[in-house]
């Protein structure tokens, strides 16, 4: 069935070359940094960090060399950030720009916008976060109410914006809004705009903390915000067909199933190198699934390489995948026992509550295990 | 032949071949001879042979993507076997003899030799189809060395059968072999090839039975509207999509790791795998299907059943679970990665 086919994924030597590369990078770069920091995965922050990467050419790494990326392959780029994922670099800064918003605007983007922006994400100076979910705007992103008004020289913009990660750390928003129409008019009517979170007058974000406490997500309020034309990102009107060929580079990548990587390490840490019959079974079956995934994962990014839009798929590997990253900390708290709590434990400890505080939102953000289901019964052919 | 015209010669060839009349033929024992010659006479039971010895020069990561088409149908037939065991012989440098062929490892043979002659002896159990194959490869040792003894009689066959109703036969061995040669290939890699291939049949019969599900969901009717229509059975129809993906990449890998050279640890995870997705993916297809899939008349059973045998034939998870756990906890937590993407 066209739904499940998943092509061999390309064999690059040039990538494998490359994992060398990264692997001893980030074997410099983060040989302090501890694992309760590492846990945070593709939520942890450094500034100073995404530069690096950028100084290295590793963001932007499939953008076009004559808008300042670097030409490589999608196999090349998809090493360096499995690499990343692994090592549980802070990667978030750069994260949403080199993965999404940057091939939005190479593909949709006018010429002055591509010689702007490209150049700046790719050095890793110039992060980016998504305006889509709102209050009561949330899986369906279609009753968006967000409402950017046509004036003289460019758009009055007045709306909320929920759940928008990183958005008090980012300079760009690519921002998801109604145009024209009502919300009655669903998908049509709808237009993405590059909005200045630093310069743009009459924005307010506010931190909503995690259960945690932690800071990742923020409400936006937009009143009476401004921006020029220019920052209109392709057609008028045509924002849900630009935002929906997003999704599925936002839905197969390995960060769809690494998440939990670092506790699954940490928890064979702990285990030491000849663990028990049930052990090996449990860790043996985490790595077996980890293997697939990472082959399904790889074989869309093989299809995204090919200009095809995998969207099927790539819901059933974000599916498969934080089924997967919530399994790893209640199979961790089965084979290492917290209490007591002794030393040798601590650091396992830490991760495994980071973990599973975490895990909720795995299938939660970027579309929900239940739209997502939709989404392969739509590619089966029953709606 | 490339690998698109020897897959779509087999889906032609076993969809002309294995209707449901021949696969409730083959439970009841008549072994389908015919389904047998066609496939013969196309040679894809000789796939993963060097062409000097009678292979066609396919890629053997190709000629084992065949198993997933068998999968397809239910295939009531040893190609699996067969290709093992000429891939087996040929190995050894044994001359594969025509027809249907089994294999066995079993720890309870013994070869010895006295002067020029060799004899094997001993018990051998679960050999599939063992009951219609012409002759046998066995792989055994000798003086403490990997030994492929060919064999085309001196067994006598004790008749059982795994829960498809496929013949799993006991065989009592005390024969003079036809050859004997030394092996490059150790049982537990002959292990891990037949564990490769049922990843393969698992993937093919997941997908099958996908697209039997979807179908019925289009067309059965209840409470005015297709049941497919119900977000409930959507999301059921979703999940075994999702496990069928992940058993035909778990399919992909182990031929890919076969035709590498045997590499245990890929097919340690694609097996696991592959198993593990069968037993979710019939249990899902059977409940979709309601109370017509559970009756002898639909063909689900075909499918369900195999899927219930092959995930436990040449291993099942826990077997290669812990293999591939020992491998990983072996390397140490910090090189849990890289191990991970060498597989």
């Amino acid at each position: 069935m066209s739904a499940l086919s998943f092509p061999p994924p390309p064999v690059s030597e040039a990538a494998e070359a490359l994992r060398a590369e990264v692997r001893a990078f980030l074997a410099t770069e983060l040989a302090d940094f501890p694992a309760e920091k590492r846990a945070e995965s593709w939520s942890g922050y450094d500034a100073g960090f995404s530069r690096k990467l950028g100084a290295r050419g590793w963001i932007g790494m499939t953008f076009p060399t004559g808008y300042g990326g670097h030409g490589r392959t999608a196999l090349e780029r998809y090493v360096v950030i499995e690499e990343l994922l692994a090592a549980g670099a802070p990667v978030v800064g750069h994260w949403i720009a080199d993965r999404q918003s940057g091939p939005s605007i190479l593909r949709f983007g006018s010429e002055a916008q591509k010689r702007f922006f490209i150049p700046r994400i790719v050095a890793g100076e110039c992060f980016f976060c998504i305006g889509m979910s709102e209050p009561n705007s949330g899986s369906d992103l279609a009753s968006v109410r967000t409402r950017a008004t046509k004036v003289d020289g460019g758009w009055r913009i007045n709306g909320t914006k929920l759940w928008t990660s990183q958005a008090h750390l980012s300079h760009f928003m690519i921002l998801f809004c109604r145009t024209s129409g009502t919300p009655e008019d669903r998908q049509s009517g709808t237009s993405q705009l590059l909005v200045d979170m630093k310069a743009t007058q009459g924005i307010t974000i506010r931190p909503v903390n995690a259960l945690t406490g932690e800071h990742h997500f923020n409400e936006i309020v937009f009143q009476d915000a401004f921006v020029p034309d220019d920052a209109l990102l392709g057609e008028e009107g045509q924002g849900w067909h630009q935002v929906t060929s997003e999704l599925a580079y936002e839905r197969s990548g390995p960060e769809r199933f690494l998440s939990s990587f670092i506790l699954l390490v940490e928890t064979l840490r702990v285990l030491g190198t000849n663990p028990s019959e049930r052990a090996a079974i449990a860790i043996g079956r985490l790595g077996a699934h980890l293997v697939t995934l990472r082959r399904l994962s790889r074989s869309v990014a093989g299809m995204l390489q090919a200009g095809q839009n995998p969207a099927t798929q790539a819901a059933l590997v974000k599916d498969l995948g934080a089924l997967l990253e919530q399994e790893i900390p209640d199979i961790a708290r089965s084979l290492v026992a917290v209490d007591p709590p002794t030393p040798e434990i601590e650091r396992f400890a830490q991760v495994l509550a980071y973990t599973t505080l975490h895990a909720p939102s795995f299938s939660l953000r970027g579309g929900t295990r239940e739209i997502l289901r939709g989404i392969i019964a739509r590619g089966l052919g029953l709606r | 032949m490339t690998d698109t015209i020897l897959l779509e010669t087999a889906e032609r060839l076993f969809s002309d071949t294995i209707t449901p009349q021949v696969l409730a033929a083959a439970e009841r024992g008549d072994y389908p001879h015919a389904a047998w010659n066609a496939l013969a006479e196309a040679g894809l039971h000789l796939g993963l042979l060097p062409e000097e010895a009678g292979g066609f020069g396919v890629a053997p990561a190709d000629a084992l993507a065949l198993l997933r088409i068998a999968g397809r149908h239910a295939l009531p037939l040893p190609l699996a076997e067969t290709m093992l065991a000429g891939w087996l012989l040929a190995g050894a440098g044994i001359a594969v003899p025509e027809g249907a062929l089994t294999i066995t490892a079993a720890p309870g043979l013994t070869l010895t030799r006295d002067g020029g002659s060799w004899h094997l002896a001993g018990t051998a159990p679960g050999v599939a189809w063992g009951r219609d194959a012409a002759a046998v490869a066995v792989l055994t040792t000798f003086e403490g060395q990997p030994y492929v003894a060919l064999l085309s009689g001196g067994y006598t066959i004790a008749e059982r059968l795994n829960i498809a109703r496929e013949p799993r036969n006991t065989l009592t061995i005390d024969a003079v072999p036809d050859a004997v040669a030394p092996s490059a290939v150790t049982a537990l890699q002959l292990r891990a090839a037949g564990a490769a291939t049922r990843a393969l049949m698992i993937a093919g019969a997941l997908e099958r039975i996908t697209e039997m599900t979807t179908q019925y969901a289009l067309d059965r009717t209840q409470f005015g509207r297709p049941i497919g229509r119900f977000q409930a059975v959507q999301h059921s129809l979703a999940t075994l999509a999702a496990q069928t993906a992940a058993a035909l990449a778990a399919g992909d890998i182990a031929a890919e790791a076969v035709a590498d050279g045997v590499q245990i640890p890929a097919i340690a995870a694609a097996k696991a795998r592959a198993s593990e997705a069968a037993g979710i993916g019939a249990g899902l297809a059977h409940q979709i299907h309601g109370a017509i899939g559970f009756t002898y008349e639909h063909s689900l059973h075909y499918f369900t059943k195999r899927l219930h045998a092959w995930r436990d034939e040449y291993g099942g998870e826990a077997e290669w679970n812990e293999r591939l756990g020992r491998h990983l906890a072996a390397a140490g937590a910090d090189a849990l990665w890289p191990t991970l993407t060498a597989i």
